[in-house]
């Protein structure tokens, strides 16, 4: 039980597939097993109901997909960067895919709080008319304030907004690139821009390019 | 629609849903083989959504055991919840199994688990779903032959018209005979009829079509006439004499459901005899797995799964002959590791409390649970589960001391000739456990009462017995939430309407048929759902049929009645059923068979299979002629 020691890594893994309709308390899990399945001995937390330390980055909503989702955790022992990122390939289930693997120092900002931003590609359904919509990043960009409710709350979705870009793809399906802001408090959420957009969630697949930390700028 | 077609309609409707994880498949090991690879491909089906036929046992275990087979492949169907059904209804998408994405019509099999009674309108949903037709008799030589196995089966009489072919008994030996039938009768280009006449061959299947049921003036069953030569009467339940090697491969979802863990099976059946319990009655005889088979399947399974929780699943753990030497040895194996191990269906007694301390160690302390099952010792009695009260309060302390906080109390109420004064020893012995968590933890205490309602099952001495009257169960209800109030105590029960359906549906006969389809086309479903359940829907269909549904749970049955399920035979004599019977009239109690054989009837029905399979790999006495004189077995696992 007494576990003092314990070594920090981080990993980049993206989320893909059926794997996209895991919530976030779900992947939680699913990364547990897979670190059981790799046998490398996740360090748990101290008190009544110590529970593993894994920490992500940032939930990523239930049906996106992502490139590179971050996750810092602590393993009771040390082992080589190469064992962990062979380990856990070999064990993760179809949906998960070990992108790079790194040693953290034990006195690092923690993960969620070094998150600023995240980049999103939205892709469009063939039956979305782009000219409209053209116009309608235009109007967003442009506005000053963009008052939206969400669970009962109202808030200014336009400053969350730090980029976004319509991008026709040509023979490709057009795509929407954004980049919005991802701080505790201030996180702006991808179909909250496609709904004031007016588009039908349905007709769009979303996916997470990239989670933007502090220390590695804009 | 193909299964590409499939695929590309879920990935707009899939976004719309409640918990898509449930519709993907593609978990972590799942077995896809391709199709054109197997000669025979089985749809193995829950009548309910993911979230429960998941961690169903049974299926896990026809899945793996088919899949081994290189002319077999087996995917697996569950059902959709309300609002992705209406999702596919109008997108015009058939079920399909998750593996392949096929539609469920394409495969040759599909094979329905059916442990509980209030799945029947469910799978009528599941046929309408796939387009095959509801009924057996209007299905074609191209649609699946549809087989249905579990313990509900032991009375197929209800849903007997919608069943090719029931599977009665241990699901092992009778899913590959069945297969087998299925790829000859391909091979031979016959029609459906020689499949079914093939089938009723195989020991423990039974094909309804090739029996017709007749009755009296008064509406009892006269009698079950064989219409085919291969059609015999009775149909004996098919046993596995041994169990083979337990599944260690689990899928493990991508979503959380009930019971996400490995299960390993440590024995089946039960001596015990509590004349209440199918289970206990349908699944003798009793059969263990080694300690070390056991220990070896937990490793294997961690491995495959990475779960942190494995159960260790029986009908009665404490039985297990050596479950002293199992919790200590997985204590010692995966005591490091943070595993969780669940050990359900101990007995009241102070050495339950030393097995669970074992297990957990000194972590974290969940509830505790003891089944008492009746209200008053006389009840207890009555049933064959003779606990003392004192033996409730005096484990209760243990339980309590030893650092657990909450107790679960089940009980049963509506047993024969029970009264408001025998339930509301319900409430007196739930308020003096409390009061012994008073005693040695103070105001942490707590109690839980879970109360269901006794419904008399087919194949147990009780079987001639009338359900408890409406009223009765209403008013013992309403006592118990009179008395069962206050702080640390908590009460639940189940809805009486529940139990009615799922009486009716154990109790039935073959008209039940017209019954059971009716209710699902007046919207009944998920009826095991208690917010869900259409009662309405029910009566109106008992009426539209001119059945009275008190025919079926509200008269005792004369002994002499041919009963609906008499021609399944569940290994049981009918002679010690009713000699059981009698002596739960004369309050008189038997000792675990174990200790004294009371002849039941599985020796001499399965004479050559213990013949074969002799010592300890059944409970049972050797010899088939040892009824009631052999000496009592000295256990060590006992007090």
């Amino acid at each position: 039980m007494t576990q003092h020691v314990s070594f920090r890594y981080r990993v980049a893994f993206s989320k893909t597939d059926a794997m996209r309709y895991t919530s976030h308390l779900d992947l939680q899990r699913t990364w547990e097993r897979t670190f059981r399945r790799a046998r490398l001995p996740l360090a748990f937390t101290q008190g009544f109901h110590p529970h593993p330390r894994l920490v992500f980055a940032a939930a990523l909503p239930l049906g996106l997909t992502a490139d590179e989702e971050l996750m810092d955790l602590w393993l009771r022992e040390h082992v080589s960067l190469q064992h962990l990122h062979d380990a856990l390939s070999e064990s993760v289930p179809a949906g998960l895919r070990l992108v790079a693997a790194e040693v953290v120092s034990p006195t690092a900002p923690s993960l969620p709080h070094d998150v600023i931003a995240a980049e999103y590609r939205v892709s469009l359904d063939r039956s979305v008319d782009l000219d409209a919509l053209a116009t309608r990043v235009a109007a967003l960009l442009a506005a000053e304030r963009l008052e939206r409710e969400r669970r009962g709350r109202k808030y200014d979705l336009r400053p969350l907004v730090e980029a976004l870009e319509l991008m026709n793809g040509g023979a490709e399906v057009a795509a929407l690139r954004m980049r919005l802001a991802s701080r505790p408090s201030a996180t702006g959420r991808a179909d909250e821009v496609l709904d004031a957009l007016g588009l039908d969630v349905a007709l769009c697949r979303s996916h997470r390019t990239r989670l933007v930390l502090a220390a590695t700028g804009t | 629609m193909n299964a590409t077609d499939i695929e590309n309609t879920l990935h707009h409707i899939l976004p719309t849903v409640e918990r898509p994880g449930r519709y993907t498949g593609g978990e972590l090991n799942q077995i896809v083989k391709p199709w054109d690879s197997a000669s025979v491909r089985v749809a193995l089906a829950f009548p309910d959504i993911y979230d429960l036929g998941m961690p169903n046992l049974g299926l896990a275990i026809l899945y793996d055991l088919l899949n081994r087979r290189d002319d077999v492949l087996a995917e697996r169907v569950y059902l959709p919840w309300i609002d992705m059904e209406a999702a596919m209804r109008e997108a015009r998408i058939p079920l399909y199994a998750l593996e392949s994405k096929r539609p469920v019509s394409e495969f040759d099999i599909l094979g329905v688990s059916l442990p509980y009674e209030t799945l029947y309108t469910n799978l009528l949903n599941l046929l309408d779903l796939s387009g095959i037709p509801l009924r057996a008799a209007e299905r074609a030589n191209d649609d699946p032959l549809v087989v249905a196995g579990g313990h509900a089966t032991f009375n197929p009489e209800p849903m007997a018209d919608f069943i090719d072919a029931f599977a009665i008994g241990d699901g092992e030996g009778l899913i590959t005979d069945i297969v087998d039938a299925v790829r000859e009768w391909k091979n031979s280009g016959s029609p459906r009829e020689a499949l079914l006449r093939s089938l009723a061959r195989i020991e423990g299947v039974y094909v309804p079509s090739l029996y017709r049921v007749t009755y009296d003036e008064q509406g009892l069953p006269e009698i079950v006439e064989s219409l085919a030569p291969e059609a015999r009467t009775p149909i004996l339940k098919r046993i596995c004499p041994e169990l083979p090697p337990p599944v260690t491969r689990f899928i493990v979802p991508y979503i959380d459901v009930v019971q996400n863990r490995a299960a390993i099976e440590i024995m089946r059946g039960c001596t015990r005899g509590c004349r209440f319990c199918h289970a206990g009655m349908v699944t003798r005889p009793v059969r263990e797995r080694a300690v070390d088979e056991i220990v070896t399947a937990i490793e294997e399974a961690l491995a495959q799964t990475g779960y942190e929780e494995v159960a260790l699943l029986s009908l009665s753990s404490s039985d297990y002959d050596e479950i002293l030497d199992l919790v200590r040895e997985v204590g010692k194996r995966f005591g490091e590791q943070r595993i969780n191990v669940a050990l359900p269906s101990l007995r009241i007694e102070s050495v339950s409390v030393d097995l669970m301390e074992l297990l957990q160690g000194s972590g974290r302390r969940g509830g505790f649970t003891l089944a008492p099952e009746a209200a008053s010792e006389r009840m207890r009695r009555l049933i064959n589960k003779p606990v003392s009260t004192d033996g409730v309060l005096s484990t209760a302390r243990e339980i309590y001391s030893r650092g657990w906080q909450t107790i679960k109390l089940y009980f049963m109420i509506g047993h024969p000739s029970e009264t408001l004064d025998d339930v509301r020893e319900i409430a007196r012995l739930a308020k003096a456990v409390l009061t012994e968590g008073r005693k040695a933890i103070g105001g942490r205490a707590k109690v839980n009462v879970g109360v269901s309602t006794f419904v008399p099952k087919p194949h147990t001495p009780l079987q001639w017995v009338a359900c408890d009257a409406a009223e009765q169960v209403e008013a013992k209800q309403h006592l118990l939430s009179r008395e069962l109030r206050g702080k640390g105590l908590k009460l639940s029960w189940n809805d009486f309407r529940e139990t009615m359906v799922e009486a009716w549906l154990s109790r039935g006969d073959r008209r039940l048929g017209e019954v059971v389809l009716e209710a699902w086309r007046r919207g009944a479903r998920f009826d095991a759902w208690q917010d869900q359940l259409r009662y309405d829907a029910w009566l109106d269909a008992f009426e539209s049929a001119g059945l009275d549904p008190a025919f079926y749970t509200h008269r005792d049955r004369a002994l002499d009645e041919l009963l609906p399920w008499d021609h399944i035979d569940a290994g049981l004599k009918k002679s010690f059923l009713i000699e059981d019977y009698g002596w739960s009239l004369e309050d008189r109690t038997r000792v675990d068979c174990r200790d004294e054989c009371f002849a039941c009837g599985i020796l001499p029905k399965f004479k050559s299979l213990r013949r074969e399979h002799p010592g300890d790999v059944w409970e049972c006495p050797e010899s088939g002629k040892s009824a009631g004189n052999s000496a009592p077995v000295e256990r060590e696992s006992r007090t």
